[in-house]
């Protein structure tokens, strides 16, 4: 039975994961060069154009077609919106707020995923190739992932626990981030020339954004107006806060000064990380799982220095590995008391070794999943396609040689004349 | 003393300042401009309305060298910022009557 709170939240609640694809847009937009603002603005900015028309047309259906099969990928059922009305829909999603709402929902999260990895592949990626793989990947990849754990496939079934998407959303992008970037390449003149960011106000602007959208992301996902969905938010709240913390003071040790680009950076690492958490564990243990994940990361995006691959703006230092902390933490922290949905409790409450190892299975297949089929995706478009932007445009700029605009215009010397 | 002045891609300035500290050089100055010249403008387009943008950004790069390393200077400037595209800028030298450092008062050669 449809209940007017629960709806009432979760109509609310989409509309706050919906925002965070422009908090994304200007947080990695301020991190660009100023030629390339506009490229990154519009990349994310058109994953909500396409990808919400390729949910409702078949992603939707492929990850939530045949939910509870403990299965690797739904069905057509859903496919064209069919059977998706106001009712609350088939018995075991168990909802109460009409099943269009939930696929509206589920919709912003199919949004965001992909347009994740644009941090990594920043400055370079063809605009055509780009809507070809984030339309193939969602299909491909996210659906399947999704089915697996939010719509009682086999990794659900396994007894792997993620609340809003840790393995789904984190992992599964980063890895596809490593995939795609060892397709495409670094950045002509990486990492000898500085390619410091344009406007860190605009990444502050952009990280506000994503935190309170965040809210929406992890409380939403109780997919109720109780008390799991008020436990999330507090524990969504703390982790970011601890996140910040945890990797301002590597910096300050480390760097010798905390910088606004190490707490932004902080702060979302701490949301990836309580993400697959958020739902489950109580007390302190947001504010452990943030700090870690603020500590790792910071720790994490120094390898690609070592390693020589330039993921432009760390989504895999900050999502990946803040999404395997999160994942492999909720092994230690999971209770029972917080979500009667926890059956096999954390290291840290007794409850053994079993979750972490079935959090370890999640992470782990995840990766491989996402990662092999990315390489394959972007290396198909590659050679039919280009996934890169030729010599000439690279230099030119993104926002001139894809979209013919300029993101910056200041003063009076333009010298515009119009032709048509 | 000369004063030796290039108009460069904005994408080669990383490479002109290498080669020119690669070289021994202490110093020069940038700055972003605009300008046009054989290379003409590009076109945008906004809500289906194209305007030709006729001044296109470059970078100014200018360095006070001593007499004899004016040409040596100009010539690295040359082969860095080169690309061999249309719009690739210019060098030019021209005489410096005086210079003086304003810290401490220096004046001529050893204020470069």
């Amino acid at each position: 039975m449809i209940d007017a709170g629960d709806t009432a939240w979760m109509l609310m609640a989409t509309g706050l994961v919906l925002f965070m694809t422009p908090g994304l847009a200007f947080f990695y937009a301020g991190m660009v060069r100023s030629k390339n603002v506009l490229g990154m603005l519009m990349q994310n900015f058109f994953a909500m154009g396409l990808l919400a028309i390729v949910w409702v047309l078949i992603g939707f259906s492929l990850a939530f077609g045949n939910a509870g099969d403990g299965g690797w990928i739904g069905n057509f059922d859903f496919a064209w919106m069919r059977q998706i009305g106001a009712e609350v829909g088939p018995e075991w999603f168990g909802l109460s707020i009409p099943f269009v709402l939930f696929c509206a929902y589920q919709m912003t999260f199919a949004i965001i995923t992909p347009a994740l990895i644009t941090g990594a592949t920043a400055d370079r990626m063809k605009f055509k190739a780009y809507a070809i793989f984030i339309a193939v990947w969602l299909v491909v990849v996210y659906a399947p992932v999704a089915h697996w754990v939010f719509a009682g496939g086999w990794l659900a079934k396994l007894g792997a626990l993620d609340f809003a998407g840790g393995a789904v959303v984190h992992i599964n992008a980063g890895a596809a981030a490593l995939a795609v970037i060892i397709v495409l390449g670094k950045r002509k003149g990486w990492p000898r020339e500085g390619m410091h960011p344009h406007s860190l106000p605009l990444t502050m602007l952009g990280t506000g954004i994503l935190w309170f959208g965040w809210f929406g992301f992890n409380a939403g996902s109780a997919l109720h107006a109780d008390g799991v969905a008020a436990q999330a938010l507090m524990n969504t709240f703390l982790a970011a806060s601890a996140g910040m913390l945890g990797w301002l003071l590597v910096e300050r040790i480390k760097d010798g000064k905390p910088t606004t680009l190490g707490a932004a950076s902080g702060a979302v690492a701490g949301l990836v990380a309580i993400t697959p958490c958020a739902g489950f564990v109580g007390g302190m243990s947001p504010i452990l799982i943030g700090f870690a994940a603020g500590v790792l990361c910071v720790l994490a995006i120094g390898l690609k220095f070592r390693f020589k691959y330039d993921d432009s703006l760390d989504v895999i230092g900050v999502h990946l590995v803040g999404g395997i902390v999160g994942a492999l933490l909720l092994g230690f922290f999971a209770d029972s008391k917080v979500n009667k949905i926890v059956v096999n409790e954390g290291v840290f409450l007794g409850g053994g070794f079993k979750l972490l190892w079935f959090q370890f299975v999640a992470s782990a297949v995840t990766f491989a999943f996402s990662f092999v089929l990315s390489f394959a995706i972007a290396k198909v478009i590659d050679k039919f396609v280009g996934l890169r932007v030729s010599s000439e445009d690279e230099d030119e700029g993104l926002d001139y040689s894809q979209h013919a605009e300029t993101a910056y215009s200041f003063g009076n010397t333009g010298s515009m004349d119009r032709l048509s | 003393m000369k004063l030796v002045t290039a108009i460069i891609k904005p994408h080669k300035l990383d490479d002109v300042k290498d080669a020119l500290k690669a070289a021994g050089l202490t110093g020069m100055t940038v700055d972003e401009v605009k300008g046009f010249g054989r290379q003409g403008g590009k076109t945008e387009i906004y809500r289906g309305a194209e305007y030709v943008v006729d001044l296109l950004p470059k970078v100014r790069v200018e360095t006070i060298v001593p007499d004899e390393l004016a040409d040596q200077v100009a010539d690295i400037i040359v082969t860095a910022a080169r690309t061999g595209k249309i719009g690739d800028g210019k060098v030019w030298i021209t005489s410096v009557d005086k210079l003086i450092r304003i810290r401490t008062g220096e004046v001529g050669n050893d204020a470069v």
